[in-house]
C-alpha cells in the first residue's frame, strides 16, 4: 500500500515537472538564445556569448518610444478604471435584482465576447467618429479609451465580491454615528473593499500592457510594446526579440517577487487572508 | 451601500453604451449594409464561401480545448493535493509564463518548431530524420495549447481545491474505489471548473489570428485572420468583415450556451453567462 502511494506521488511529481518543461522550455530558450552571437542570424544555432542584441535593443528608439506609449497608456487606463469601476460596483452592489443582472450582462459581455471582435467594433466606432465628427485619426486617444473598456470588468469583478463579504450595516453604523456619507466611504467602505480594488487595479495595468489584439485594431499608427514585437516578428530573424523577452520576463519576476513578499507579509499579519 | 446606487454607476453605464454597445450595434449596421450604406443581405451570405475556415477553426479550437482539458485536469489535481504553501508556488509558476506576451511566447515555439530549428537539429544530431512541423495544423493546435493551458489549469485548480476532503472521505467509507470516487464525487463536483475552462480555452483559440499566422503559415486560415484582412489587411471589406464577426458571435454564443446546459446554475451571477 505504502509502495503504491509512492509510486504514485512519484508519477505526480514527474507530471508536473513534464508540464512545467512545457511551459517554461520555449521562454528559456528564448532566454539563451538573446545571448547568442551570430552573424548569419540564424536563429537556432549557436555562435558564442555575446551581449550585442542587448545593445542594439537599448539603442533602437522606436522600442523606448513603444514602451514609453505602453507605459503611459496602461498608467491612464489602470487609474481611470480603477476609479470608475469601484464606484460602478458600489453602484451595482445596492441594486434591486433584475437591473443588476442587466448591469452584470453588459459588464461580463466584453469577457466572454471574442477579443477580436471587441477590437473590430471598437475600430468601426473610432473610424466612424472620425468620419462624422472629424477629428485627429486613431492614436493614442482611442488606444486609451479601448484600454479603459476593457478594464473595466475586471475591476468590478475584483471588487463586487469583497462588497457582498462586507457588513452593510458598517455604512449605516458610521453614518448613524454622525458620520458624512464622503467620509464614510474613505473611512469605512474603502478599507473593507480595498484588497478588490488593489487586484482589480494591477489586473487592469497588466492586461492592458500586455494587449495586442485591441491595440492593433485601434492604434491607427502608434505603436505599442505588443504591437512593435508584433512587427519584428513579421521579419524574418530578429535576435533582438530575444533580447527584450528576456528584459520583460526579469521585470515581471522581479514585479511578481516584490508582490508576493509583500502578500507574505500580509500573510503574516492576518492568516485567515483570502487571495 | 444602498443610497444613489443608479447615480454611483451613471458614468459606467454611460461609458459601456458608448464603448461596448454602440459598436456592437455598429457592427450589425456595417454586416447588413453594402459600401454606400443600403440594406443587403450579400455580406452576411457571403460568409457561407467561407465555411472551410470556419469548420477548421472551430476543430482546431475544439482538439486544442480537449487537450487542455487532458492535460490540465491531473495537473491541478496534482497541485491541489499538495502543501498550502507549495500550492501557492505551483499556481505563481502556472501564472508566471501568463506574464509574458504572447506574441513572444508563440514565437519562441518558432524558433523550436522550424525545419532548422532546435527540436530538428536536436533530433538530426541524434541520427532522427527532421520531421517538418512548422506551417501545419499541429503547430497551430501546440500554439493554442501553450497559450491558453493556464485558463484551464487554473480554474480547476481552484475548483479541485475547494472539493471538502469528508465527501471524498465519506464516499470511500461507503465503499467506493478511487475510480468511482474519481468520477462520481470528484469530476462532478469540478464541473464548475471544466466549464469556465473549456470557455476561456475554446473562446481564444477559436478566434484567434496570430497563432495561426506565426505557426501556421499561409495554409491554416483561421476566423480571425478573415477577420484581420477585412479590417487591416489586404481585402479591405469591413462590411464582410462586420459580417464574419457577427458569425463568429453567434457561434460563440450557441457553444457557450451549451456548455451552460452541463451547469446547474451555480455560477450563473459571476460565471459570464449571457442572455
Amino acid at each position: 500500500m505504502k509502495k503504491a502511494v509512492t509510486v504514485k506521488k512519484a508519477g505526480g511529481r514527474i507530471y508536473t515537472f513534464l508540464i512545467f518543461l512545457f511551459l517554461y522550455a520555449p521562454i528559456l530558450v528564448l532566454i539563451v538564445f538573446s545571448f547568442n552571437d551570430t552573424e548569419t542570424g540564424s536563429r537556432a544555432v549557436w555562435g558564442g556569448f555575446s551581449l550585442r542584441w542587448y545593445r542594439k535593443l537599448f539603442e533602437d528608439r522606436l522600442i523606448l518610444e513603444a514602451l514609453r506609449n505602453t507605459l503611459l497608456i496602461a498608467v491612464v487606463a489602470a487609474v481611470v478604471s480603477t476609479v470608475l469601476g469601484t464606484v460602478a460596483a458600489i453602484g451595482i452592489n445596492g441594486m434591486k435584482r433584475l437591473p443588476r443582472r442587466i448591469m452584470m450582462n453588459i459588464t461580463n459581455f466584453p469577457m466572454v465576447n471574442p477579443e477580436i471582435v471587441t477590437g473590430v467594433s471598437l475600430m468601426l466606432l473610432f473610424v466612424s467618429a472620425v468620419r462624422l465628427f472629424g477629428g485627429r485619426s486613431l492614436g493614442m486617444g482611442s488606444l486609451i479609451a479601448a484600454h479603459i473598456t476593457f478594464c473595466l470588468p475586471y475591476v468590478i469583478l475584483s471588487v463586487l465580491p469583497k462588497l457582498r463579504q462586507m457588513d452593510p450595516n458598517l455604512y449605516e453604523a458610521a453614518q448613524d454615528l454622525g458620520c458624512p456619507p464622503v467620509k464614510a466611504f474613505f473611512k469605512v467602505v474603502l478599507p473593507e473593499i480595498m484588497p478588490g480594488v488593489v487586484t482589480g487595479m494591477i489586473m487592469a495595468f497588466t492586461l492592458s500592457i500586455d494587449d495586442f489584439v485591441i491595440s492593433y485594431f485601434t492604434s491607427g499608427t502608434t505603436q505599442t510594446l505588443p504591437i512593435y514585437i508584433y512587427s519584428m516578428t513579421r521579419k524574418r530573424i530578429s535576435p533582438e526579440i530575444n533580447a527584450l523577452s528576456t528584459v520583460l520576463f526579469a521585470a515581471v519576476m522581479a514585479l511578481l517577487i516584490v508582490v508576493n513578499v509583500r502578500n507574505l507579509k500580509d500573510q503574516g499579519r492576518q492568516p485567515e487572508k483570502e487571495v | 451601500m444602498k443610497p444613489n446606487s443608479k447615480l454611483l454607476s451613471a458614468p459606467y453605464t454611460v461609458w459601456m453604451t458608448i464603448f461596448i454597445i454602440v459598436p456592437m450595434l455598429l457592427v450589425g449596421y456595417f454586416a447588413f449594409t453594402d459600401k454606400a450604406g443600403s440594406f443587403t443581405l450579400e455580406n452576411i451570405l457571403s460568409v457561407g464561401q467561407y465555411s472551410n475556415v470556419f469548420l477548421r477553426s472551430i476543430w482546431l479550437g475544439a482538439v486544442a480545448t480537449a487537450i487542455s482539458l487532458l492535460l490540465g485536469y491531473p495537473f491541478a489535481m496534482t497541485i491541489a493535493r499538495m502543501s498550502a504553501k507549495r500550492q501557492n508556488v505551483m499556481v505563481m509558476l502556472v501564472m508566471l509564463p501568463m506574464w509574458m506576451n504572447f506574441l513572444l511566447r508563440t514565437y519562441a515555439w518558432m524558433t523550436l518548431l522550424e525545419d532548422n530549428g532546435l527540436i530538428n537539429n536536436a533530433l538530426a544530431a541524434i541520427g532522427l530524420p527532421r520531421v517538418h512541423m512548422i506551417n501545419t495544423a499541429g503547430a497551430v493546435v501546440l500554439g493554442m495549447v501553450y497559450n491558453y493551458i493556464p485558463y484551464m489549469i487554473l480554474p480547476l485548480y481552484s475548483v479541485l481545491t475547494k472539493i471538502d476532503r469528508s465527501v471524498i472521505e465519506a464516499a470511500q467509507d461507503l465503499g467506493a474505489n478511487s475510480a468511482q470516487v474519481f468520477l462520481k464525487v470528484v469530476v462532478p463536483l469540478s464541473m464548475p471548473g471544466v466549464i469556465s475552462g473549456v470557455t476561456m480555452v475554446f473562446v481564444p483559440a477559436v478566434s484567434t489570428f496570430i497563432i495561426s499566422k506565426m505557426l501556421g503559415g499561409g495554409g491554416n486560415l483561421l476566423i480571425g485572420d478573415l477577420i484581420d484582412m477585412q479590417f487591416l489587411g489586404s481585402a479591405y471589406n469591413p462590411n464582410l468583415g462586420s459580417a464574419v464577426s457577427l458569425v463568429l458571435m453567434v457561434i460563440i454564443l450557441i457553444c457557450m450556451g451549451i456548455m451552460n446546459q452541463f451547469d446547474d446554475g451555480e455560477v450563473n451571477e459571476k460565471g459570464g453567462m449571457l442572455l
